[in-house]
């Protein structure tokens, strides 16, 4: 775990409400594995006055990428910073997808909503150079909600998108859309990050047909590095449910492991 | 050479800045950041006898300036502190402080019964802001005889000094001060977090389903300043100021106005190497203006 506190944008690229910034943090850069995070100081004033977790969307030797949606003052703050602007990050933190050569020659699949694609390309980018064969799965809300599109397309990869408006792929939500495909082929592993209703549909028919699956977890952060207690979620640890510290023991977590909230319909 | 030390009568401390309890973990996750043989002191995150499961998230919400935690002081429990923790904590040159909590008077009691068989302790914080079992949850800290009840019990059961922390949800906090002065605590640290919500108007449900959680962060400071001024002009044990400090300025603020020393929190979430720069900040404060020793600002807060 590194304090970086001149990590320089050298990168900027948007597509109306999401961004794409390349830090240069070699020391980072040098231990982050797909799924781990890093925590941004948005201001150096305090407000907003907590760091912002964001996760490592690829690297470099020298530099890590990261994928934001504006979702708040936090990140809209973030977003209007230019090329050149240093931030002061920490990271990476938490312990990522477990990637292994067990999983070459295997299709995988990487399942991923909206800002939750963001830890998918690193970790798409990790399968392959494993040897797994991938299929991304990307859904958003209408085309403009999926930018990444062409960035999984041009890198080789299988990618299935869906649109909850039709506008492009899929009509319907990534997880009726996996669901459908799944009646097609059978992964040895599914990876997904996105909002948490769509996981939790996920994990369910994943562990109705024995497909192992990963999660990552969000949560309101107050430090990611295992201070706070703030960051819980409800885990099956050693046969009992605890409240998991989620930037120490996770983000990621499998379907075995996670208790998923309940939600109002 | 500039001369931070602080002498509490009981302790000395290397500097006016120790770590607070919640915001530190055990203090060893911080070793990564800082040389924790630099800190004034620690406070480890609260200890209740037994292991703690801690509220259900969210546990916490930003405000502006502040944060509102409902952490519910999960923690490890005595056992597994003196066992795996506290041996490494040893290794720092450093003052330990650890924060007591219970449901009822006898737990704080037992706690540091338990505690006071382990080396390498400086002092127990009392927190006691915890709801109380025995007195429909209400915390001992809200009432002069409560305070009264616990801080005199836990001094009987203790070899180690006493910091009694306050809450500040209260009328008057030097009623309370008062009331474990005479209990005999050693010292007094204030304060605790303040009782705050936040509402999500979309579903118009309280953010915390604990609907209420503590604020702290820059946000109190102004009020706690003036708690701490109102307070050290009636006490005659020392007082820590907490709540707010982010940099040495903060600091001085609380020292200038008669506290000695102070405790961070919430900075230490937002930047680890916090206590370590505000310390930096103390000495070139004291260089700049011709101070060869910090203790000599304490309570020098001109009137006129
Ligand atoms: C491990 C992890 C990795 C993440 N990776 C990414 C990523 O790669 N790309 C991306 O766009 N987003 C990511 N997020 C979410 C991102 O951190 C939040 O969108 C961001 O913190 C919102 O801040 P804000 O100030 O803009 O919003 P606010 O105005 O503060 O709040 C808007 C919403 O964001 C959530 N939020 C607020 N503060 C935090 C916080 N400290 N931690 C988590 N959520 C918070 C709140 O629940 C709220 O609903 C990640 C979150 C976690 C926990
Ligand atoms: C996440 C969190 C956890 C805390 N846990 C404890 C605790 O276990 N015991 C305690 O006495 N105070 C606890 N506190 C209160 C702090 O020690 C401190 O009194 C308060 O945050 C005000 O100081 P600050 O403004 O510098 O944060 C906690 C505060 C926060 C933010
Ligand atoms: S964010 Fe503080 S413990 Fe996880």
């Amino acid at each position: 775990m590194i304090k970086d506190s001149q990590a320089q944008i050298i990168d900027k690229k948007s597509w109306n409400n999401y961004y794409l910034f390349k830090l240069e943090s070699p020391r980072i850069a040098t231990q982050a594995h797909p799924g781990q995070f890093i925590m941004i100081r948005i201001s150096d004033h305090p407000y907003p006055l907590l760091r912002r977790p964001f996760s490592i969307h690829s690297k470099d030797e020298k530099s890590i990428d990261i994928f934001f949606q504006v979702s708040g003052l936090g990140t809209d703050i973030l977003s209007q910073k230019i090329v050149h602007d240093t931030l002061d990050i920490l990271g990476p933190l938490g312990k990522g997808f477990q990637v292994g050569a067990n999983l070459k020659g295997k299709e995988v699949v990487a399942a991923g909503g909206g800002r939750g694609i963001a830890p998918l390309y690193f970790l798409a980018q990790e399968l392959s150079s494993h040897g797994a064969s991938v299929k991304v799965f990307y859904g958003g809300k209408s085309l403009k909600d999926i930018p990444l599109k062409e960035k999984f397309e041009s890198e080789g990869f299988d990618l299935y998108c869906s649109t909850d408006d039709g506008s492009f792929g899929f009509k319907g939500f990534i997880s009726d859309y996996l669901k459908a495909e799944l009646e097609k082929f059978t992964p040895s592993r599914i990876f997904s990050c996105g909002p948490e209703e769509m996981m939790k549909k996920i994990a369910k028919f994943a562990t109705e047909k024995d497909i192992p699956a990963d999660f990552s977890l969000e949560s309101i952060m107050g430090c990611g590095f295992g201070v706070c207690w703030g960051c819980v979620k409800r885990i099956r640890k050693n046969g009992e449910e605890e409240w998991v510290k989620i930037c120490e023991e996770g983000p990621v977590f499998s379907s075995e492991e996670i208790i998923w909230a309940e939600y109002e319909k | 050479m500039t001369d931070l030390s602080i002498d509490l009568g009981f302790i000395k401390l290397k500097n006016p800045v120790i770590a607070s309890s919640g915001t530190f973990g055990y203090g060893l996750e911080f070793a990564p950041f800082i040389d924790l043989n630099k800190l004034g002191g620690i406070v480890v995150k609260g200890l209740y006898f037994s292991p703690r499961p801690g509220n259900p998230p969210p546990r916490l919400v930003e405000a502006a300036s502040g944060l509102i935690n409902a952490v519910g002081l999960q923690g490890v429990g005595v056992k597994k502190f003196s066992e795996e923790i506290l041996p490494e904590l040893r290794k720092y040159n450093t003052a330990v402080i650890v924060n007591v909590c219970g449901e009822r008077d006898e737990e704080y009691a037992s706690v540091v019964e338990f505690l006071d068989k382990e080396e390498g302790i400086s002092a127990y914080e009392l927190n006691i802001s915890c709801p109380n079992v025995d007195k429909d949850g209400v915390c001992p800290a809200l009432n002069p005889e409560t305070t009264f009840s616990v801080v005199s019990l836990v001094k009987k059961s203790s070899s180690r000094p006493i910091i009694t922390k306050l809450s500040p949800n209260v009328t008057d906090i030097a009623e309370i001060a008062l009331s474990a002065q005479e209990a005999g605590t050693d010292a007094l640290s204030l304060v605790n977090t303040f009782l705050a919500m936040a509402v999500d108007v979309e579903t118009r449900k309280p953010v915390l389903p604990n609907v209420f959680g503590g604020l702290s962060g820059p946000a109190i400071k102004p009020l706690v300043l003036r708690m701490v001024y109102q307070v050290v002009n009636r006490v005659k044990i020392p007082v820590i100021g907490i709540g707010g400090v982010l940099s040495a300025k903060d600091a001085l603020e609380y020292l200038i106005s008669g506290a000695k020393a102070v405790e961070v929190g919430t900075a230490n979430l937002i930047d680890p190497e916090a206590t370590v720069k505000i310390i930096d900040g103390l000495t070139e404060y004291c260089q700049k203006n011709g101070i060869n020793k910090i203790e000599s600002i304490i309570g020098t807060l001109k009137r006129s």
